[in-house]
């Protein structure tokens, strides 16, 4: 080590300018990876859920946005199409959503009982569904076909148990069936 | 200076056999609910097993590794007798007594509320009071590792700390603070609704809650593992560390980022609006930075030992380096896997990649591959370092020691992949049971057969593990000499105040933790009509 002391100082300043210049690209990566996580939230819109909406659990089969009768896909008048939907240990209602191709969808749904998940496979919509808040996620389906939509938080022993599924169909046989108003599922097709 | 020698034995004995215990409910649980396993026509029993497992691994061993190791750090980096060594003791003993309570419940069926327990699912309060006595014992180890530094302080005043005390101090302090989330959480909420006092909890309070531990402790875990990275692998390897304060930046970092970040977890929750989860976000990118810096850091003490070794050329030198180390062979794989897993964890942080991953198998995946892969592996190199100090005795075989870690890297390679994988296919996390005979889930049973398979090799690497050290307290004597940490090449004489102390970094932790986590804890504590009824495991 006595070379090594000769040079002390002068490799000292060698090795903390390395150091620097790496401490420097890590910052810059960091930056980068924030500004495209912002950059891609605004303007893409693939934003969370930008509200907090609460609702009481113990009520929502008695009245308002969530009674049974109000459950699943409705076409509004924009054109775009709303669902609603709740889980319950060990199910979703309805069990079967079907919804329109190529058209803006708003999912919004809640828990009647413990913390759930809503997760279709094969696309992005995912997100928790928690007791006492409503949660609201944007969809847009570009394939028809079957989509198995599993629960995806533990929610007590029948949680394997618990998958529903998403059917989109044809936009105009979407419409057609809007026809006459009401909720549509595909529960029991 | 390892005087308390048995006190430091009795920690790794108690997490390495927890650990085998947990191992082996892991590899059940792969087994059981992939197709080569039949179907269990009991699936409560998948989620007892799943509790106790992600309790003992989330909790109690890696605890336990943390506590062993710095009394270790303490009495050999200070060379000063353990202070309060009737409250490690207590410490210990609360942890038992804990880990004991908290299991009893879980083997009934009484507390399948799975090791992150989720309100309004409610279990048996042991289970909760179980774990709060862990966390407790814990605690008495913080404290005492922050009472050791100070008497060590007063007898050299204005000495540089050593780099491993530091760090080891730096870990116990984010341990003592992030435990507070999870503990406001039981002793607010749980344990109050489990005990029949009240009836009804806020879920989405109690989420955020949990956030504030689920980030922060996912860096306790990693703090052994890094000290090891830092004092322990220059020295067994014959280099130095390349510098002394950017540890200690690292560990700072550590320290003050981790810890306001975690809400990360809740990217997917409707409780938190886009504001916090956008900060939170944001913070999480900075946490990468001290990574960056360690794997700077690490890379060039290596190459410097290579090249004291004799290696040559801008990549050459990678030959001269001494792989039939075990230390060298442990870092190498700890390094491929922290960084296939910091790669999965960058995927995790950005909130638009995480809608397509979240809740997964991914998930499972990908902590697997980072906790029980490049962290604990470093846990088993840590042991097999320590134990000819701690037992007197030598760890002679060492082609079995090199198996081991060949194995556990292996298993975990095969294990994580595929998980990765089904998780990507959009499979949800902890299921008791897929039905492989349905045509959209079918094509996963492959990945989920190797993973079984892997699961298997990593059971044996554990048994092998366990058998090693087993043997090693049966060897012949050998004197090891004193306990030493690695030396940096500029070893410094004095070190400035901000590095030396933790105050201020502790100070600028608790205050981002407020700043992050104080106007949603304090707008759902104070908002009414957010609490919903409990729903009590194992009621019906
Ligand atoms: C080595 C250290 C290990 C650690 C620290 C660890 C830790 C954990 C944790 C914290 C969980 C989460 C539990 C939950 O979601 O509630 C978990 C789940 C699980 N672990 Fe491990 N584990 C380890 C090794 C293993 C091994 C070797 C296997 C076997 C192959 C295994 C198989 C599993 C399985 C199957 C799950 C449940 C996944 C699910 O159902 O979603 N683990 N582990
Ligand atoms: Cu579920
Ligand atoms: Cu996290």
């Amino acid at each position: 080590m006595s070379a090594e002391q000769a040079h002390g100082s002068a490799s000292a300043e060698v090795a903390a300018r390395v150091e620097r210049r790496w401490a420097t690209i890590a910052v810059i990566i960091i930056v980068c990876m924030a500004l495209l996580a912002a950059f891609a939230g605004i303007h893409r819109a693939t934003m969370p859920q930008p509200r907090v909406e609460t609702i009481d659990p113990s009520r929502i089969h008695l009245s308002g946005e969530f009674v049974e009768s109000n459950l699943g896909s409705v076409l509004e008048a924009n054109g775009n199409v709303t669902v609603r939907a709740i889980g319950q240990q060990y199910s979703f209602t309805p069990a079967c959503i079907v919804v329109p191709a190529d058209t803006p969808i708003t999912l919004r749904a809640t828990s009647a009982d413990v913390v759930h998940g809503i997760l279709i496979q094969g696309t992005n919509v995912n997100t928790m569904l928690v007791p006492g808040y409503i949660s609201e996620q944007l969809m847009r389906f570009t394939r028809t076909g079957d989509y198995l939509m599993p629960c995806q938080e533990f929610c007590s022993f029948g949680h394997e148990g618990m998958w529903g599924k998403v059917k989109v169909i044809d936009k105009a046989d979407f419409a057609g069936r809007a026809k006459g108003g009401g909720r549509l599922s595909c529960v029991g097709q | 200076m390892l005087v308390n020698r048995k006190l430091i034995l009795a920690h790794f004995w108690l997490a390495f056999a927890v650990f085998g215990f947990a191992l082996t409910l892991g590899a059940w649980q792969m087994f059981i609910r992939s197709p080569i396993g039949t179907w269990l026509s009991n699936p409560e029993l998948y989620y007892r097993s799943l509790t106790a497992h992600g309790t003992v691994m989330g909790y109690v061993f890696p605890t336990l590794v943390a506590m062993g190791f710095g009394y270790a750090i303490s009495e050999s980096a200070l060379e000063q007798r353990l202070v309060g060594v009737r409250w490690a003791w207590t410490g210990f003993w609360l942890i038992v007594a804990g880990s004991i309570m908290a299991l009893i419940p879980i083997a009934l069926g009484r507390a399948s509320v799975l090791y992150t327990f989720y309100p309004p699912l409610i279990g048996n309060v042991f289970y909760y009071l179980g774990v709060v006595l862990v966390v407790v014992g814990s605690w008495i180890w913080v404290a005492l590792m922050s009472v050791n530094l100070r008497v060590w302080r007063k007898a050299h005043p204005g000495a540089p700390v050593p780099l491993a005390m530091f760090a080891n101090v730096a870990g116990s302090y984010l341990w003592a603070w992030t435990a507070v989330g999870a503990a406001l959480e039981l002793l607010l909420q749980i344990i109050p609704v489990a005990a029949g006092l009240k009836a009804t909890i806020d879920a989405g309070l109690a989420r955020i809650f949990f956030s504030w531990t689920l980030h922060a402790i996912v860096y306790f875990w990693l703090m052994p593992t890094y000290i090891a990275y830092y004092t322990i692998v220059p020295r067994a390897i014959g280099g130095r560390v390349y510098s002394d304060s950017m540890a200690r930046i690292s560990f700072i970092l550590f320290l003050v980022v981790a810890m306001p970040i975690g809400m990360h977890h809740t990217f997917a929750d409707p409780m938190v609006g886009a504001g916090f989860k956008f900060i939170h976000s944001a913070f999480t990118a900075l946490v990468a930075l001290p990574t960056l810096l360690t794997v700077f850091t690490i890379c060039a003490s290596v190459e410097i030992a290579a090249r004291l070794r004799g290696g040559r050329g801008m990549f050459g030198w990678i030959k001269a380096l001494p792989w039939d180390n075990p230390m060298m062979l442990a870092l190498a794989f700890s390094f491929v896997m922290l960084g296939f897993g910091g790669a999965g964890g960058l995927i995790n942080m950005s909130y638009q990649l995480d809608a397509s991953i979240h809740n997964t198998q991914w998930i499972t995946g990908h902590f697997h591959l980072i906790f029980g892969g490049a962290i604990v592996i470093m846990y088993f190199a840590i042991a097999y370092d320590l134990w000819p100090h701690l037992t007197g005795r030598e760890l002679i075989d060492l082609r079995l020691i090199r198996t081991q870690l060949w194995l556990w890297f292996i298993g975990m390679i095969v294990t994580t992949f595929p998980w990765h994988w089904v998780g990507i296919l959009g499979m949800p996390r902890r299921m008791a049971y897929f039905d492989f005979g349905d045509p959209a889930i079918a094509p996963q049973a492959l990945s989920v057969t190797f993973s079984a398979i892997g699961g298997f090799i990593l059971l044996a690497s554990g048994i092998m593990f366990i058998v090693i050290l087993a043997r090693g307290m049966r060897a012949p004597l050998a004197d090891a000499g004193p306990y030493r940490f690695a030396l940096a090449v500029h070893q410094p004489a004095t070190v400035p105040v901000a590095l030396n102390t933790h105050a201020l970094w502790v100070a600028l932790m608790i205050a981002l933790t407020l700043t992050n986590y104080g106007y949603p804890i304090l707008n759902l504590a104070l908002s009414s009509g957010t609490s919903v009824p409990a729903v009590y495991v194992g009621a019906q």
